[in-house]
């Protein structure tokens, strides 16, 4: 079983470590499969920016997203770029303070979206005090809302990936984000 | 020491393939998309007492790789096309020295300065025949991250054996994805060897594979190592007909007669296949989906990946795909290494070329609709 | 013969003579003076390696009995840079001319001289392609002709030395054929100076250089070379217009700073046990 996942944002918000840490989670700490890719323009920041994982129980071929069953959105401009193509009843996991909800009523509609927000800006800025652990908070959110990936690996590849001396912070977020989460339709 | 894992980027288990081969010199110039490789030999190499250095160019980049590889040091540098077409004088000179050198080319999407941060395959017959003269190359096309370890290690390992630079062909794909690789406990490495030292010694005496053992400077040979046509004693003999005729001519046998050994080939489903995928490098992933989903339609058809495109595996290809009626070669390029298939494998078979450029990978389903469609 | 056999021919592949210089050109005189710096310093010539690119000068490596590598056409010092770095132990000699160094190679070249790695570079700057046939090269004064330049040139030439000096060598030295003393006086320092060591010899073509701008043979333009030869002490209170067309002979730059493969090693100390000469000749090891 293979689970397509795209997470979008704009540059600068660890949209890409946290694909990079979904990946590295379910590939080294699940012994499942995995493949992270990502597109990137000029910028170096600022932007639409995305990343795409591919989990699955065998090996991939394949390593690209096509029709994503899983989408995360951390700006209102990145996923209307990058939304298109989303399978029907996916997921959409959104941030709700910087997604407005009332522009995507129709594609939710349409595409039959089973729907989870997380304040993930909000909580990392307001909760954990650090505005730049926001994608971790997101992760927790993801793991809590989808289960793709076990906590216990979500938390191992965490602390396998973030700066020596910030651990907690980031334990802290991760589960923070795990509360959060609710599902809205 | 146990085998190890990791989660990478493909440039990054190039890197780490190239340390694992004993390579202890990286010389290159920062390009889009392989500059992780640089990053990467610049941490790693001043840790195990090897060199790095960022040159001025690509020219001076595969300048200085040459110069260290004749200080008796494997070495490597990476780039993308725009540093390939830079390198391609120098390249030719590693040629006729008979200079083992790794090359590691990111391709992008191309003409000129194209898409730095997309993918092609487009500059595969440039590593043919990108500088002048006739010679012969080894080329590799990993399509995953462990390959782009296991191809380079295996890269550094070909480059010693026939002495001449090898290719590693990966694409901005492969080298910014991310995937686990095990990297094992030992890794098979090919040594230099080094000459017996006689009085009558010639360097350039070749015995009957076409390769010969490779001194190195600072050790008493008082070698001369020259891009001039050159005589059994490295000395320039640029008139005498004879000697560049024998000269270029081992040059290219020591790689074209030993492409059984040279080469490697992955294939699958190709027993009863009427229609078969002929792929290298990352579309090969797609490929296989592609055809596994017309297998379970009830179509015959086959899978073939190149792993190594250069030398070209005529014979290995031929027998693999007599039964075949039609072979589809997918490439990120519009018809590169299709000109080859078709000329190896024309006279039995279709080839069509299905051809993708603008950076994206061919999905699945393009694929599976040009396996259908007939 | 052999009592009267050159002291330096035991330095040359004597199997490779005749070699391939016209009558009168300055590369034989040049290569006496390194033999000569060879023997006056303390280098030992067994550890020597040459290099060298492309051009009538970069032949010289290929007569002299050590390994040398004859590389393409400007990118001797990219070659010499990895050949050095990755085997500090050898002194590292290039060979190069005024086309090949500063037209073709110009941007090795100064790259060469900030990085101040340690070779030592001798050009032989005569003012002309000779290999191809006489055409103009970035050192040919302006006003004189060549083959490409059948009105004579119009361009200002570069002052290698100069650029050598601007770049960041820590020794360059500027002379002509005509003082094959100071020639070799200023090789020797340049072998013992641990840095980028770039000696300037100014020497006639008479053959392409001389055909071309009326000074028909080599003792005539010897006596040219010394005509137009002046002093760095001599050309400091000399007007722009005086100096136009002289050769500014002398030591330009004799400033030793931190070597480029040492500064390299030192970044090794600090992180690792590991000796880097032990990679010297790895690839012959099976690890």
């Amino acid at each position: 079983m293979r689970t397509d996942i795209r997470i979008a944002g704009f540059g600068g918000q660890g949209v890409l470590m946290c694909g990079i840490v979904i990946a590295k989670a379910a590939s080294l700490y699940d012994n499942n499969y995995a493949v992270q890719t990502q597109s990137y323009g000029p910028e170096a920041r600022g932007g639409a920016s995305r990343t795409e994982v591919v989990v699955s129980d065998e090996q991939i071929d394949y390593p690209k997203v096509e029709n994503p069953e899983i989408f995360v959105a951390m700006s209102h401009e990145a996923l209307l770029k990058y939304i298109d193509d989303i399978q029907e009843e996916a997921i959409l996991l959104i941030d709700p303070n910087l997604v407005y909800q009332d522009e995507i009523k129709e594609i939710i509609e349409d595409k039959k979206l089973q729907v989870y927000t997380s304040k993930a800006t909000e909580t990392a800025e307001e909760t954990i005090g650090k505005k730049i652990v926001a994608n971790i908070v997101m992760l927790g959110s993801f793991v809590g809302a989808t289960g793709v990936i076990s906590v216990e690996a979500a938390k191992k590849s965490i602390l396998d990936s973030v700066p020596q001396g910030t651990e907690d912070l980031n334990m802290k977020a991760f589960e923070e984000g795990m509360k959060i989460v609710e599902k809205i339709n | 020491m146990a085998d190890k894992e990791y989660f990478v980027q493909g440039n990054e288990a190039c890197a780490l393939g190239a340390l694992a081969a004993g390579c202890t010199f990286f010389a290159g110039y920062p390009i889009t998309p392989s500059t992780e490789i640089a990053e990467v030999m610049s941490r790693k190499l001043p840790q195990i007492g090897g060199h790095f250095i960022q040159m001025e160019d690509e020219i001076a980049a595969v300048g200085a790789i040459i110069g260290a590889s004749w200080a008796g040091q494997k070495v490597v540098t990476a780039t993308s096309g725009p540093g390939i077409s830079l390198m391609q004088e120098n390249i030719g000179y590693a040629v006729m020295t008979e200079t083992p050198i790794v090359i590691i080319n990111m391709q992008r999407g191309s003409p000129s300065t194209g898409q730095p941060t997309r993918s092609a395959q487009a500059d595969m017959m440039q590593t043919k025949w990108g500088s002048h003269g006739d010679y012969e190359t080894i080329a590799l096309a990993p399509s995953s991250v462990q390959e782009c370890f296991d191809y380079t290690v295996k890269a550094f390992n070909l480059a010693e054996k026939y002495r001449c630079p090898v290719f590693v062909m990966a694409d901005e794909i492969v080298g910014h994805m991310r995937e686990k690789i095990v990297i094992p406990e030992k890794v098979d490495i090919v040594p230099r060897q080094m000459p017996e030292k006689t009085d009558n010694y010639l360097p350039y005496d070749a015995p009957e594979n076409g390769t010969t053992p490779m001194p190195s400077f600072g050790q008493g040979y008082n070698i001369h190592v020259t891009g001039l046509t050159h005589d059994k004693r490295g000395y320039p003999s640029t008139d005498d007909e004879e000697t560049h005729t024998e000269l270029v001519t081992r040059l290219c046998n020591k790689i074209t007669e030993n492409t059984k050994e040279i080469t490697s080939i992955e294939h699958q489903f190709l027993d009863d296949a009427e229609t078969i995928v002929l792929s290298y490098g990352i579309p090969s992933r797609s490929a296989l989906t592609a055809v596994k989903q017309a297998r379970q339609q009830g179509l015959k058809v086959g899978y073939i990946k190149l792993g190594v495109v250069w030398p070209f595996p005529i014979d290995t290809l031929q027998e693999l795909t007599k039964n075949a009626k039609r072979i589809i070669v997918p490439e990120l390029n519009l018809g590169q290494v299709y000109l080859e298939v078709d000329r190896v494998l024309g006279k039995h078979a279709k080839v069509e070329l299905l051809s993708k450029i603008g950076g994206a990978l061919h999905t699945p389903g393009e694929i599976l609709d040009k396996i259908v469609e007939e | 013969m052999a009592d009267h056999e050159h002291r330096f021919m035991k330095y040359l592949r004597t199997e490779r003579l005749p070699h391939i210089f016209c009558p009168g050109c300055g590369d034989g005189i040049v290569l006496n003076t390194i033999f000569n710096a060879i023997e006056m310093s303390s280098v030992d010539f067994d550890n020597i390696s040459m290099v060298s690119g492309i051009g009538c000068s970069s032949r010289i490596p290929g007569y002299v009995k050590c390994d040398s590598l004859h590389t393409t056409h400007g990118r001797a010092l990219a070659f010499a840079t990895g050949l050095k770095t990755a085997n500090p132990k050898q002194d590292v000699i290039v060979v190069t001319g005024d086309g090949d160094a500063t037209s073709i190679g110009g941007n090795h070249l100064i790259h060469a001289a900030r990085r101040n790695i340690d070779l030592t570079v001798v050009c032989i700057n005569n003012d002309i392609y000779g290999m191809t046939g006489g055409q103009i090269s970035p050192t040919s004064p302006k006003g004189s002709y060549a083959t490409t330049a059948p009105y004579g040139s119009t361009d200002k030439p570069f002052n290698i030395a100069e650029v050598a000096k601007a770049a960041g060598a820590s020794y360059v030295a500027k002379y002509t054929t005509a003082q094959p003393i100071q020639v070799s006086n200023a090789i020797k320092a340049g072998l013992e100076n641990k840095g980028f060591s770039f000696i300037e010899v100014v020497a006639q073509c008479p053959t392409y250089y001389g055909r071309k701008n009326k000074i028909r043979s080599p003792v005539e333009m010897i006596n040219w070379l010394k005509e137009h030869t002046i002093s760095l002490e001599q050309a400091e209170n000399m007007t722009d217009e005086e100096l136009d067309g002289k050769i500014i002979t002398g030591v330009y730059v004799n400033k030793p700073r931190k070597e480029f493969v040492e500064a390299l090693e030192d970044i090794t100390a600090q992180i690792s046990d590991i000796d880097p000469d032990t990679n010297i000749n790895r690839a012959y090891r099976g690890e």
